[in-house]
């Protein structure tokens, strides 16, 4: 039973073949394999953006007709929401890393977890299948009525997209369990990483506001089938209810993308600072601000809808809180690398482009939130270069951050820095290339989501396409890299960075069995003196 | 050996808990949060009825006058019979007496098969009256009441999602009752007897919402 960590075995080549991997039910594993299907989807989502980026490379037909453009549009919105960046932190690292964080052996239901993975892969599988059927058009909204009467596939990406909803319904449950029931001795809520915060706060928000959508979108599909008219204006129902359900779900899906991110920088800046966490107390508190507030503001999507004018002030002012917690805990982060023994490693460059690029889609959030402003941006690229610097420069930054942070761990071997610091310039210098432009065609009066452009708008619309190319030559890069250091990387220590968080108690990569001997906490997670 | 579970006395649990009672306790946790989402997934079905209850007052009570309370009453009362039932049977493990507990899961069933059965004549029957959802509501009687086939939208809604609840409750109920009978559960081992019991008192307490929001109030 006894596992040294001197035998080689470990959560990798303890079993080997598919199918010890497709019927496994070892947390990291599971984390592995949501990894990988999520970076699968986050290609062809990827690819989905340069050709709409390719497009509209020029005013009018450049390569595909209008209908095409749709299409492109609408999967390239779905797949990276559904498939790619709510999934990609709670379930990929979330699943990786919490249990050991915690000290535990697995997350509470480990069978769950498998099936969560399949539900999830089902649904992704179901919604993907409407791309050989008939390509839906929507956008990633589907918004009523004409979700109900486009004679596009709409009845199999919300049957996916519901689908998909459990599998992260079921994981969030485990999360929750896991983080309240099977902490190891001495790790008091105090002493908990701020990542396990994060997941938490994440959690909560993925467990009470997805089923919403769930049924939601399964009414739709009802519409579409028996007319049960509940969103349908031509039966007497109100379109106007879906827009309330829908952003009910898909605001507080923000921070389900965004909490996550915001818990791996927390992670990433002590640790590659060299220094204790400032406002550990503040950065808990502020994530769980975050999400209660995440509850009440989904009516700032609608201020054009025909709400009330109370509604949206209401709305419109409690959105502005929003920024209060975001604030503090972008002060925290500021405050923990002050004066901090900085090592510009991947992880912390990573996590300054998260704080660059988050910030500049957080204080623009301000203008899309105050109503005068709003009423002019609405559905204008401006929108669009909002919510690509908060869920691409957060949650992508984030997760990248926590990629070339947990890499050594998950994979056992180290990547080649100074090829990742080009793919980071790239990729960080190709963002604001190609969103920046869009903040200003936007407040110009570029419509998003359409086909044609006046020719004035062409010189931005250039320079954004251009930018995604780079960030496309960026992650190419990437790939090449971790993959080379997938199978001739140096073999990573069991802790490269110096961290003092559990996971990294253990060799790289983790046995297969969980800590040999159970870990009894002593040290808070950032406490560097204590932990070497 | 992968995940060999641990014994605890006599009483065997997962290798990643540090007793059996300490995944009792984690299972129940699960189930509950469970619940909780599932309270969310109905949520938005009441918040529809109650926004046309609003805008559409009088053509609500119109339609709800279509609904026969006694058929509601007497499914409330069979729910009510099989929430006790339910818990003598989560009683009868719990004391390790099997027959208790067989007996009480039948019985369950049982009650639960009769809600269907209400249900279906009641479903039935408004259907041939042309009572549909919305967009086949052919219906005449309601002439002067154009958000009355809303009003059954969201009827056959609630109570379909809520029958869908029954249907899963009672194969739940009768995978727990292979076991049972296979003397599966005693006083040291019933989680699953109790999360069915907490999931079919979930499935009943809906109802005891839906009963007076369609059948009296309207
Ligand atoms: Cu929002």
């Amino acid at each position: 039973m006894a596992h040294t960590s001197h035998d080689g075995e470990n959560y990798l080549n303890h079993e080997k073949g598919l199918w010890s991997w497709l019927s496994t039910i070892d947390h990291k594993r599971i984390g592995v394999m949501y990894l990988f299907t999520v970076l699968v989807f986050f290609f062809i989502g990827g690819v989905a953006a340069m050709l709409v980026r390719a497009e509209l490379f020029r005013p009018g037909l450049t390569l595909m007709t209008a209908d095409t453009y749709n299409k492109m549009f609408t999967y390239h919105g779905t797949i990276m929401v559904f498939m790619v960046v709510i999934p990609l932190i709670p379930s990929a690292f979330g699943n990786f890393v919490l249990p050991m964080m915690l000290g535990a052996k697995d997350v509470a239901f480990p069978k769950l977890n498998l099936a969560s993975y399949y539900v999830w892969l089902a649904g992704a599988l179901v919604a993907t299948a409407s791309l050989v059927v008939n390509q839906l058009d929507t956008g990633w909204t589907f918004y009523t009525p004409y979700s109900i009467r486009t004679s596009t596939s709409a009845s199999w990406v919300l049957l996916g997209a519901f689908i998909m909803g459990f599998g992260g319904i079921f994981t969030s449950l485990n999360f929750i369990a896991t983080i309240h029931k099977l902490r190891a001795p001495g790790l008091t809520w105090g002493r908990l990483p701020l990542f396990v915060w994060a997941s938490y706060a994440t959690a909560i928000v993925q467990l009470l506001a997805t089923p919403v959508l769930a049924l939601t979108l399964f009414l739709v599909v009802l519409e579409r089938s028996t007319g049960i008219g509940i969103f349908d204006p031509k039966l007497g129902g109100d379109p106007v209810l879906f827009q309330h359900f829908f952003w009910f779900y898909s605001h507080p899906a923000v921070y389900i993308m965004a909490l996550p991110a915001m818990g791996i920088i927390s992670e990433v800046i002590p640790v590659h600072a060299r220094k204790q966490v400032f406002g550990y107390w503040a950065i808990a508190l502020a994530t769980f601000g975050i999400a209660l507030v995440a509850f009440v503001v989904w009516g700032h999507h609608m201020f054009v809808s025909g709400q009330s004018e109370l509604a949206n002030f209401l709305f419109s002012l409690i959105t502005m809180f929003v920024a209060v917690p975001t604030g503090v805990k972008v002060f925290s982060w500021v405050a923990t690398l002050y004066k901090g023994d900085l090592h510009f490693r991947m992880p912390l460059l990573y996590a300054f482009a998260f704080i660059f690029v988050f910030t500049i889609g957080g204080l623009t959030g301000v203008f899309l939130a105050a109503l005068g402003s709003n009423v002019h941006l609405t559905d204008t690229y401006f929108v669009v270069a909002h919510f690509h610097y908060v869920m691409v420069g957060g949650t992508i930054m984030g997760m990248l951050a926590g990629l070339h942070h947990w890499f050594p761990k998950m994979s056992g071997r180290m990547y080649s820095e100074g090829w990742a610091r080009v793919s980071w310039f790239l990729v960080f210098m190709g963002f604001n290339i190609t969103f920046f432009p869009q903040f200003i065609v936007g407040s110009q009066g570029m419509p998003r989501r359409y086909y044609d452009y006046v020719p004035e708008f062409t010189t931005l619309n250039q320079i954004s396409s251009v930018g995604a190319w780079i960030i496309g030559v960026g992650f190419v890069l990437m790939a090449l890299y971790l993959l080379h250091a997938l199978f001739r990387g140096a073999k990573a220590p069991p802790n490269p960075w110096g961290a003092a968080t559990l996971e990294w108690a253990q060799d790289s990569p983790p046995p297969f069995h969980n800590f040999d001997k159970d870990p009894v906490v002593t040290h808070g997670p950032y406490d560097y003196r204590t932990s070497h | 050996m992968a995940h060999a579970p641990a014994m605890d006395g006599n009483r065997q649990y997962a290798h990643h808990f540090l007793s059996a009672d300490h995944e009792f306790e984690t299972s129940k946790q699960g189930i509950w949060l469970f619940l909780l989402q599932e309270v969310l997934f109905f949520s938005p079905l009441f918040v529809a009825y109650y926004v046309f209850r609003g805008l559409h007052p009088a053509d609500w009570h119109a339609a709800a006058q279509l609904l026969d309370w006694r058929m509601g009453a007497l499914n409330t009362v069979i729910l009510i019979c099989s929430s006790l039932t339910m818990a003598l049977a989560v009683h009868g493990a719990q004391t390790s007496n099997k027959k208790k507990l067989v007996v009480n899961l039948i019985l369950t069933l049982g009650l639960a098969c009769g809600f269907l059965v209400v249900k279906y004549f009641e479903y039935t029957h408004k259907f041939h009256m042309g009572i549909y959802p919305a967009g086949a509501f052919t219906y005449e009687g309601l002439g002067q009441y154009p958000a009355a086939k809303l009003y059954f939208s969201i009827y056959y809604a609630m109570t379909g999602l809520h029958g869908i609840h029954v249907l899963g409750g009672m194969a739940v109920m009768l995978w727990v009752l292979k076991r049972a009978m296979r003397g599966e559960f005693n006083a040291h081992y019933y989680t699953p007897v109790e999360m069915t019991g907490l999931y079919w008192h979930f499935v009943d307490l809906v109802w005891i919402y839906l009963f007076p929001i369609l059948y009296l109030l309207g």
